[in-house]
């Protein structure tokens, strides 16, 4: 571990993603070496990381959360390939149980003809409780095992859980916004998604005076749908980080106590313990809320309005 | 009043002001559905489920402003600090 290292280092080290990144030509790093040519390094500290602007990637999130994606899909595949009508083995019941619960959880919010919503349900579900549930591991214990055996420089960044990386959480919200939008203008064409923004929830009238009201209305209902509209990814994306990082923090936070003696060290255990355990709780709710409001996204994408 | 000193207070306040409205939102949630399932107890395990999904909504707004005030705390006003 390193030396000497204030509490504050030691939070802002657990907060900082590995990224790679450019920095331009003509950079001061952090050893004094002045950049001859805009070069692809990885971020040696936060002020590095932040410089490399938009060029920079979260290495870390991005390999965990892929690798984390295709445990889940290894492990179901092999399932559903072996299954057995017979008496089920211990791990295909969990499968059946875990699929029958999305299974039941769609079918209550999902009305419409469509056969991709369950096994996206099912593949948020059980993916955003993968990510989610590295952040029950000690959070020493695998950043200083990367840092000190595999890449020998104590001073690497390296953090496991992805969804506590808003980049993470943001990009799955951007994507269901995007089938959002998709299926609306599958379901009611163009038309009627444009239609869907101006006209709700203040119907304009079409008849007599009152059609010069019309465009006042239109600009209202544009601008409420509108806001209501971006609000929904915004929310998925930042609920989900915002638990994460708050868990995470505290994590960290009583970590710390493990550096103050050996009293306040036991008693920093029991405090993981306990945390870790109200932990579990806030993960499977986080990654089941997360399901459902896509599903019901999903849903409201395909509904036609007709009974308005 | 220095920028160090501002930036606690305004993630106190972050931190206080969702989760005074979060126990709120919770307590009458709870209340709700001890009342519901008084009423119809057949009904009580899809009233709990339903009771989950409402309190991993509600959980949302207050855990943005926990984020984004641990986020002031530890990196921004050491930052202004140091």
């Amino acid at each position: 571990m390193a030396g000497e290292q204030t509490s504050t280092e030691y939070i802002q080290h657990h907060l900082q993603n590995w990224t790679y990144g450019k920095l331009p030509e003509g950079y001061t790093r952090y050893d004094g070496e002045v950049l001859t040519e805009s070069t692809w390094v990885s971020a040696h500290s936060s002020q590095e990381a932040k410089d490399m602007g938009f060029s920079a990637v979260h290495v870390d999130t991005l390999g965990w959360s892929i690798f984390l994606g295709a445990l889940f899909i290894f492990i179901f595949s092999r399932v559903a390939k072996k299954a057995t009508a017979d008496t089920p083995s211990g791990l295909q019941s969990f499968v059946e149980l875990v699929v029958s619960f999305v299974d039941n959880t769609v079918k209550d919010t999902f009305h419409y003809k469509n056969s991709m919503i369950a096994p996206m349900g099912l593949t948020i579900f059980c993916w955003v409780f993968i990510m989610n549930a590295m952040d029950l591991i000690p959070v020493d214990w695998i950043p200083h095992f990367v840092a000190n055996v595999i890449v020998g420089d104590p001073h690497f960044y390296f953090k496991v859980v992805p969804t506590t990386d808003p980049n993470a959480t943001l990009g799955m919200a951007v994507g269901v916004f995007l089938l959002m939008i998709f299926f609306s203008i599958k379901q009611k064409g163009a038309v009627g998604f444009i239609k869907e923004l101006t006209f709700h929830p203040f119907s304009p009238p079409t008849k007599g005076l009152g059609i010069l009201l019309a465009p006042v209305l239109i600009a209202i209902n544009f601008i409420l749908e509108t806001v209501s509209l971006i609000a929904k990814p915004i929310s998925l994306g930042l609920r989900l980080f915002g638990n994460l990082y708050a868990g995470e923090m505290i994590f960290i936070l009583i970590a710390i106590m493990f550096g103050a003696g050996f009293l306040l060290g036991l008693f920093a255990g029991v405090l993981q313990w306990a945390w870790a355990v109200f932990h579990i709780l806030v993960i499977t709710l986080q990654a089941f809320v997360f399901m459902v409001l896509t599903t019901v996204y999903m849903a409201m994408a395909h509904d036609n309005h007709d009974e308005h | 009043m220095e920028a160090v000193g501002l930036v606690y207070v305004a993630s106190a306040l972050l931190i206080g002001l969702g989760a005074l409205g979060t126990a709120i939102g919770f307590g009458t949630l709870g209340g709700k559905l001890l009342e519901g399932a008084a009423r119809q107890p057949e009904q009580a395990p899809a009233l709990q489920g339903k009771m989950f999904l409402m309190a991993g909504l509600l959980d949302a707004v207050p855990m943005i402003g926990v984020g984004i005030g641990m986020y002031l705390i530890f990196v921004v006003a050491p930052g202004l600090a140091g």
